[in-house]
């Protein structure tokens, strides 16, 4: 088994700001590693996680693959900006941080080349209104069927993705994978289920998509 | 903030701005780390690299030594050269200072080498 970056740096205090590793980013981990032969053939350039948090998902990322990579980290959080460059440095890595919306201010210079999208949302199913524009409360926050905020990025993630580029997002049952996939299939991607696992009352998966084969 | 970073970022988000492209960099702290060269990796990247901007950039810091100008285009057997790139784009890092908006000046403060670019409601 690949390692679990180390995240010994950092503290209850951190946390009070920054979401902490939970089963979701686990199961994203575990997802990847899974991956890890095709990840390994895609030969990544250029991966984005967009809400990088804590950096565990990128630091391991960025460790699985077998030659070095352009990691980019967004996250509307600044001070998870901050801890993602944290962690991937206690882990031997480097990452690049970037505070903005989703990924603004990066198209159109990153049209087309991004090889990995990594996404773990706020998927909570919550009222529009609680959707939060930083701070602890957008690490989940999902406003209704927990799909606001991850909708505002899916039609960027074709304009985003190399011709092989593929994007991982996490999800739970409430934001209604068979409608995602629709949305997808009318982008010409397909959709597939790579990891889920049930934690309390959540049913989490892990989903890639990419570009369907018979469309040039 | 790497260049190639820099390299990749528009302030075109600001509301009426059309490119927003190249961000000028005003600098107060710049520093320069070590990583492990790899000549293949930075083939791969050089591509997806405007490289007027990433020599402007490099120039405006300092930095930018003797790194040609223009691209050559034999540069894949050219060692020195992907290694005077390398440094450009991964070794050079704003940790403090300003990119600023070519069309509106607006400022997106660098603080311990990350960027902010995030808008006010009005500005978008
Ligand atoms: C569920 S947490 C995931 C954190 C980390 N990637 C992990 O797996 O542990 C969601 C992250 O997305 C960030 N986020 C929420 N809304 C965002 C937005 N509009 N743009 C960028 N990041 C956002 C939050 O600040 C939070 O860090």
């Amino acid at each position: 088994m690949h390692p679990t970056p180390d995240i010994s740096h950092l503290t209850s205090a951190d946390y009070e700001d920054v979401y902490e590793p939970a089963e979701d980013s686990f199961l994203f981990l575990d997802a990847l590693e899974q991956e890890k032969d095709k990840l390994h053939a895609l030969r990544p350039s250029v991966c984005l996680e967009i809400g990088s948090g804590s950096g565990v998902v990128s630091t391991f990322l960025s460790s699985l693959l077998s030659h070095p990579a352009f990691f980019i980290c967004t996250d509307i959080n600044p001070r998870a900006n901050a801890v993602t460059k944290l962690t991937a440095k206690k882990n031997g890595m480097d990452v690049e941080a970037l505070t903005t919306d989703l990924c603004l201010g990066l198209l159109p210079r990153l049209q087309g080349q991004v090889d990995v999208v990594l996404f773990n949302p706020p998927y909570v199913v919550t009222p529009s209104h609680e959707v939060a524009q930083g701070g602890i409360e957008a690490s989940w926050a999902g406003g209704e069927r927990g799909r606001e905020v991850m909708d505002r990025l899916f039609p960027i993630i074709p304009e985003l993705l190399s011709p092989k580029g593929v994007f991982y997002l996490i999800i739970i049952k409430e934001n209604d994978s068979d409608d995602i996939s629709r949305i997808f299939a009318d982008f010409g991607f397909s959709m597939e289920s790579v990891l889920s696992r049930r934690s309390g009352p959540e049913f989490l998966s892990v989903l890639k998509f990419f570009r369907n084969k018979d469309v040039s | 903030m790497k260049l190639l970073t820099h390299n990749m970022l528009t302030s075109n988000i600001i509301k009426g701005v059309k490119n927003g492209y190249p961000l000028k960099i005003s600098a107060s702290d710049v520093q320069l780390i070590d990583v492990d060269f790899n000549p293949e990796f930075i083939t791969r990247m050089i591509p997806k690299i405007n490289w007027k901007v990433l020599h402007e950039a490099a120039q405006s810091l300092g930095h930018a030594n003797d790194l040609p100008a223009e691209l050559n285009a034999e540069y894949e057997a050219d060692q020195e050269f992907l290694k005077k790139t390398h440094h450009v784009l991964l070794e050079v890092e704003v940790q403090e200072g300003d990119l600023i908006c070519p069309e509106t000046e607006r400022k997106f403060p660098i603080s311990h080498g990350i960027p902010n670019m995030l808008l006010k409601e009005e500005e978008i």
